[in-house]
């Protein structure tokens, strides 16, 4: 690049962001039109449905969870300079450690189940997460690659589990038997209800409050920690971070690990707070939406709760949408993800060199 | 097992293996020009979509094959702005690729014919009939791109120079050769390649489109060209053992074998990616991509 950009930072961490947002809903408008469909009227039935009512503004919430977790995932490893796109693998691994904790320590009281639930479901995320990790870190095999593969691995290896070994033998569904009542997550019109508030059911569920404070977490370690400073190091240039002393191997499978933790979060919400039970394909790709939230958010845990708002209503509204103009179905959202990937990711210095370009001109218009 | 049988698990091999090796080729010329292409799927998806789509309308399976390849070269295009001209990241462009192209398909498929995604099913002239030995013309035209590859690649001065661009793409704009025009040429060639893939799929082999019709070929293409070592005849080898594992799967499927019992389709269809992962981990050899592969050229540093 011939000159470094000179943005100031709330350009650079709102604008560009923004900008791109914006083009990526033009786009995205332009496609409804092509397809015959009125896009003011589907951007009405939107935001009506994913926040127009109590019961949507529930459903947005929850799909808001998901994808804080993946989100944070990405970030996380993004910092470290990987790019895990593993997350759907991982966090149907996760589903799997979650259904292997409790459907066998149904005995167990629900304060002990819920905690070791969602350990069950960081731990098997992790694992899923840390074999790529290793193999990048020592053996020099391209993560995106490993993860890409362990992503259809996973799938591979769910389907076996849960048609051969896991199904009820009465059932004809590829799924899991109900987890013990005992650990299901309890949902918010549930836990407003005790104490006396009415609030529209919904899945919503008190994962929502985690997935929060992972965000915080994820906040304290990524920048109040050393442990996250190595991983800023690393990310940013593995060779100084060899000269202050920094392990890269090491930080780059502690990363994976958390990131895979992380994705696990997104099965606690699924599984636990609203399927209760393992079946095949809970994931439903939004371990991608997570690529475009991580980008979306600037890999900072305020952009990507933010992003994630943004994706839940689009899901939600999405599903509200496709009921009211059924040509426009909820491969939208999928498009619209696709798009702001493109916008915010690859092509993002389109809009940062345009805005820089505008900055500088204003400049020399001062002097 | 009889002779007829083995004839026969070939034969399907060799049926599943030709959209792996169209897209595994595609990855070779993108990947050996240096631009990383994990969008392999998302383009033989649009590519089977509009492939379907046009010879229905039209009637042909020719136009159907333009129409996939442009849409493929299109969406190759995109990939090649995001990175060569932009400089983004290339795995970050493939992502979206893949999305755009899975949410795209499924929407338009949906709005125009409103059959869940489908296109109506192809008949007579929509599609490649049987030419020789009970296959299309299009299988015939992807096995003839692995020597036209090989040749192009390695024979030939653009093919070095191609070639060279993967490598080190300093030294070739210091003889002054364009960077950003190989790169070009390498992502619409990697388009076409796609695009006969995904008609293939469509047209050739199927009766129309399904939605996410690619169901993961694009990545299993992936993992075929590591397996090659980005290389064209080992691709056919690559391609063609992933099309006979996937052949055997679809075979075994509740059959119990002599001695070993019932083997799980998913333990076959696992095997490709599993051993992906080991050959990249270097237990049993070492693939090595293209040295720039991934990396934007910065003309000025």
């Amino acid at each position: 690049m011939s000159a470094p950009l000179d943005l100031p930072k709330w350009a650079d961490t709102v604008l560009v962001p923004a900008i791109s947002v914006v083009a990526a809903f033009l786009v995205a408008g332009l496609v409804v039109l092509g397809i015959g469909e009125n896009p003011l009227s589907a951007t009405r039935y939107l935001i009506q449905g994913s926040l127009g009512t109590g019961e949507g503004l529930g459903f947005t919430l929850f799909y808001m969870t998901d994808f804080i977790f993946v989100g944070l995932a990405v970030a996380v490893a993004y910092h470290a300079g990987l790019f895990n796109i593993g997350g759907e693998g991982q966090a149907t691994l996760a589903g799997l450690g979650i259904a292997l904790v409790l459907n066998n320590l149904t005995f167990l009281p629900g304060f002990l189940l819920i905690p070791l639930g969602i350990l069950g479901a960081a731990a098997f995320g992790a694992a899923w997460a840390a074999v790529p990790g290793y193999l990048q870190a020592k053996r020099g095999s391209h993560i995106v690659i490993t993860t890409i593969m362990f992503n259809w691995l996973a799938s591979v290896l769910i389907v076996y589990l849960l048609v051969n070994v896991l199904r009820e033998p009465q059932s004809m569904n590829p799924e899991t038997r109900a987890f013990p009542e005992a650990a299901n997550i309890p949902f918010m019109h549930d836990v407003f209800a005790a104490f006396g508030i009415e609030i529209p059911a919904s899945q919503l569920n008190l994962t929502l409050v985690l997935a929060l404070a992972a965000s915080y977490f994820v906040w304290l370690l990524i920048y109040r920690s050393r442990l996250g400073y190595a991983i800023r190091v690393v990310g940013s240039n593995p060779t100084a971070a060899v000269y202050a002393g920094i392990s890269p191997a090491r930080i780059i499978v502690i990363a994976m690990v958390i990131s895979g933790a992380l994705a696990g979060g997104l099965a606690v919400n699924e599984l636990m707070g609203y399927q209760h039970r393992l079946l095949l394909e809970f994931t439903s790709g939004y371990g991608f939406v997570g690529i475009a939230v991580a980008l979306m958010g600037r890999a900072h845990p305020v952009g990507i709760i933010l992003a994630s708002l943004l994706f839940g209503i689009l899901y939600q509204g999405g599903a509200e949408l496709a009921f009211e103009q059924p040509a426009i179905t909820r491969d939208m959202v999928v498009v619209i993800g696709g798009i702001i990937i493109l916008f915010a990711g690859a092509l993002d210095g389109l809009f940062r060199r345009a805005v820089a370009h505008l900055f500088t001109r204003q400049k020399l218009a001062r002097v | 097992m009889e002779l007829g049988n083995l004839v026969a698990i070939f034969d399907s091999a060799l049926r599943l293996s030709i959209p792996l090796l169209a897209a595994c080729l595609a990855g070779l010329w993108s990947e050996r020009s240096g631009v990383v292409d994990i969008g392999l799927e998302g383009k033989m998806l649009v590519a089977a979509f509009a492939a379907a789509a046009a010879a229905y309308a039209f009637g042909s399976a020719w136009i159907g094959l333009i129409a996939g390849i442009g849409a493929s070269v299109v969406f190759g295009l995109i990939h090649g702005f995001a990175s060569i001209s932009q400089r983004g990241n290339q795995i970050v462009s493939g992502v979206a690729i893949n999305m755009l192209a899975a949410g795209l398909t499924a929407i338009v498929g949906n709005a125009w014919y409103s059959q869940g995604g489908r296109t109506p099913p192809l008949e007579g002239a929509q599609r490649f009939g049987d030419v020789i030995f009970g296959h299309s013309a299009l299988v015939y035209v992807v096995l003839l791109a692995v020597p036209l590859t090989w040749f192009v690649l390695g024979r030939t001065r653009f093919g070095l120079r191609l070639r060279a661009v993967g490598e080190n793409p300093a030294a070739v704009d210091t003889a002054g050769i364009s960077v950003t025009g190989l790169r070009y040429t390498a992502v619409v060639i990697g388009g076409v390649l796609c695009g006969i893939g995904g008609t293939y799929l469509s047209v050739g082999q199927s009766a129309g489109f399904l939605n996410n019709m690619t169901a993961g070929k694009g990545f299993i293409a992936l993992a075929a060209l590591i397996f090659a070592k980005w290389r064209a005849w080992p691709a056919l080898g690559a391609c063609i053992l992933f099309g006979l594992l996937d052949a055997i799967a679809i075979r075994l499927q509740g059959i119990s074998l002599p001695g070993i019992g019932e083997v799980p389709v998913q333990a076959i269809q696992a095997l490709p990616y599993l051993m992906t992962v080991i050959l990249l981990a270097g237990v049993i050899g070492k693939a090595i991509p293209p040295r720039a592969a991934g990396v934007p050229y910065v003309k000025e540093r």
